[in-house]
């Protein structure tokens, strides 16, 4: 038990090392920025804008421009670390606040899809491994499906069921029916990625011995699959479903936009436009601590599907 | 069909001989017809021939970030694979952290801070896309690495460069290049998202993704703007994948 203790405070360790070095490289690269770096902070690297000497000295101060950049980037860190991610001056109001209150969309956005993005890739890959024409006319669909731009297949979702059949709104109107739109557009690419590394899985977990074994007692074929199969293919399509829910997080944006719905997304779209650095980097670092947590939380699954990793990492521990 | 693509990037006057940019007013927003085979834009642009001229942004773009990111990804990857165990350890978790941001946030993100354009959306595509080369190159590497020719090559008095161009490069670096047919696309779709977000290629220019920015707001009075620009994107990731999965594929089975 301490050995899987161990494990997950290890695997905790890592990610945070890791968020803290994405702190570290996007302080340092607002530094990268040529010219003053409180102009850089402002939104005024290349706009050339006025700019009074009152505002200038907030910046400096908050920043601790005059400091050394190592006193600087530990006060940031502290700062970070207290919540405070600083203050928007395009928007005139602290950048943890109009976090808070574009995330829920997002939130909602993003889980809707993934849900989306499971059941579809589940459905398809039971109904189709193994059999060669299902498999066949699948893998078509999700190679049109994972290479279609997201912002196009929002488009063709849109015309086809709003212009041309009327079925649902375009614009939206803040209800469920509103979502439905963004989160099938998100949901489709990754429901393609995850399909094909479901689907191959799984044949080659139905080629394995064990299934013969289940067959000869009698199971049918879409319960060999579910039963015994699935939980074999588990691993793989963990892994893709925390690598694509990076793509997930940057489709957001593209999808808030396109469907001009409110959320992290289209604020930080929003923000690049109007040089808003601060909301830049902080939408930037919450997507990666997200995209971070996501895959801490799989790989910290891994051992309780499959126990042989369990052991490994037991023994892996110990030394 | 990838050649089509090649043929229009670089002499898109064969395919669509009239100017991407000639705009026919008394023909805003006209359906498809013989004339104009994919119809014009809202201020009477042809789309087919915006199309064709938009294979040169859009390809650039695709080809450029993956560039970037093999070149870069290659020399680290190499530097992580052979070098001494700090080295390398710090390398990977360089990698890992740049791995760490979500690949299209950490490019507008680039663009935030660098300003936008084709040449900026380039690079910064290309830079989000080199850690996952440098961990492909670093793999292939130690494979390489630890294989008998490698050690027949020192054996035989060869000095440690020439080993490291002569063999270890060419046999780490042939799977990446396979890899980066098939990311062809994806970084052609990364530009495409980038421009359709209105940080890529600045308007007029014919650029894929920003014609369909632009169509957005037509969608009801001219779904062809819209449809055909996206038609090409998905075509030509399409083929690029194939293609990539058919050299994949062939190479396996000779192996």
């Amino acid at each position: 038990m301490s050995a899987a203790v161990w494990r997950v405070l290890r695997r905790l360790g890592v990610s945070l090392v890791t968020l803290l070095g994405a702190v570290t490289l996007t302080f340092f690269a607002l530094r990268l920025v040529p010219g003053d770096p409180a102009f850089a902070i402002l939104g005024a690297g290349r706009q050339q804008v006025d700019i009074s000497p009152e505002v200038l000295a907030v910046v400096r101060e908050q920043y601790h421009l005059d400091d050394p950049l190592i006193v600087q980037f530990v006060l940031y860190l502290g700062r970070l670390l207290s919540g405070d991610l600083g203050t928007s001056y395009v928007q005139e109001q602290p950048v943890s606040a109009l976090l808070v209150a574009q995330a829920g969309p997002t939130l909602a956005l993003a889980l809707l899809a993934t849900v989306l993005a499971v059941v579809l890739s589940l459905v398809g890959a039971v109904l189709t491994a193994g059999r060669r024409l299902p498999s066949w006319i699948s893998s078509a669909l999700e190679l049109v499906l994972a290479s279609t731009p997201v912002f196009w297949l929002g488009f063709v979702l849109m015309l086809v069921f709003s212009v041309w059949l009327r079925a649902l709104p375009i614009i939206d109107g803040g209800d469920l029916r509103s979502l439905v739109f963004p989160a099938v557009t998100l949901a489709l690419p990754t429901a393609a990625l995850l399909l094909q590394v479901l689907r191959q899985s799984l044949d080659d977990a139905l080629e394995q011995p064990f299934v013969l074994t289940a067959r000869s007692r009698g199971l049918g074929g879409l319960s060999v699959t579910v039963r015994h199969a699935l939980r074999h293919a588990a691993i793989p399509y963990l892994t893709m479903l925390g690598f694509s829910f990076g793509a997930l997080l940057g489709g957001a944006a593209i999808t808030e936009t396109l469907f001009s719905r409110p959320g992290l997304g289209r604020l930080l779209v929003e923000s690049v436009a109007s040089q808003d650095i601060p909301v830049v980097i902080a939408v930037v670092l919450v997507s990666t601590a997200v995209f971070i947590l996501v895959n801490t939380v799989v790989d910290l699954l891994y051992p309780l599907i499959d126990p042989r990793m369990r052991e490994r990492a037991a023994t892996g521990a110990r030394r | 069909m990838l050649l089509l693509f090649v043929v229009s990037a670089l002499w898109p006057e064969l395919l669509a001989p009239g100017d991407p940019l000639a705009a026919d007013r008394g023909l805003v927003l006209a359906p498809p017809s013989p004339e104009h085979p994919f119809g014009t834009d809202e201020i009477g642009r042809d789309v087919y021939t915006r199309v064709v001229h938009g294979a040169r942004s859009s390809l650039a773009l695709g080809f450029g970030a993956v560039l970037i990111a093999v070149t870069v990804g290659t020399v680290f990857g190499l530097v992580a694979g052979l070098s001494r165990r700090v080295v390398s350890t710090v390398t990977l978790r360089i990698a890992d952290i740049g791995a760490a941001f979500p690949e299209l946030i950490l490019a507008i993100f680039i663009l935030a801070l660098f300003g936008g354009g084709l040449g900026t959306a380039t690079l910064a595509i290309g830079i989000a896309g080199i850690p996952s080369y440098v961990r492909v190159v670093r793999a292939e590497a130690v494979k390489v690495k630890a294989s008998a020719y490698i050690e027949a090559s020192y054996g035989l008095g060869l000095a440690p460069r020439a080993v490291l161009l002569r063999h270890i490069l060419p046999n780490a670096v042939r799977p990446v290049l396979i890899i980066a047919t098939i990311g062809l696309g994806g970084a052609t779709l990364a530009g495409a998202a980038l421009s359709f977000l209105g940080l890529g290629s600045p308007p007029p220019t014919s650029e894929w993704g920003a014609m369909l920015s632009n169509a957005r707001n037509f969608l009801t009075l001219g779904w062809w703007a819209a449809v055909f620009p996206g038609l090409a994107i998905t075509v030509f990731v399409i083929s690029s994948t194939v293609i990539g999965r058919w050299i994949n594929a062939s190479r396996e089975g000779r192996a």
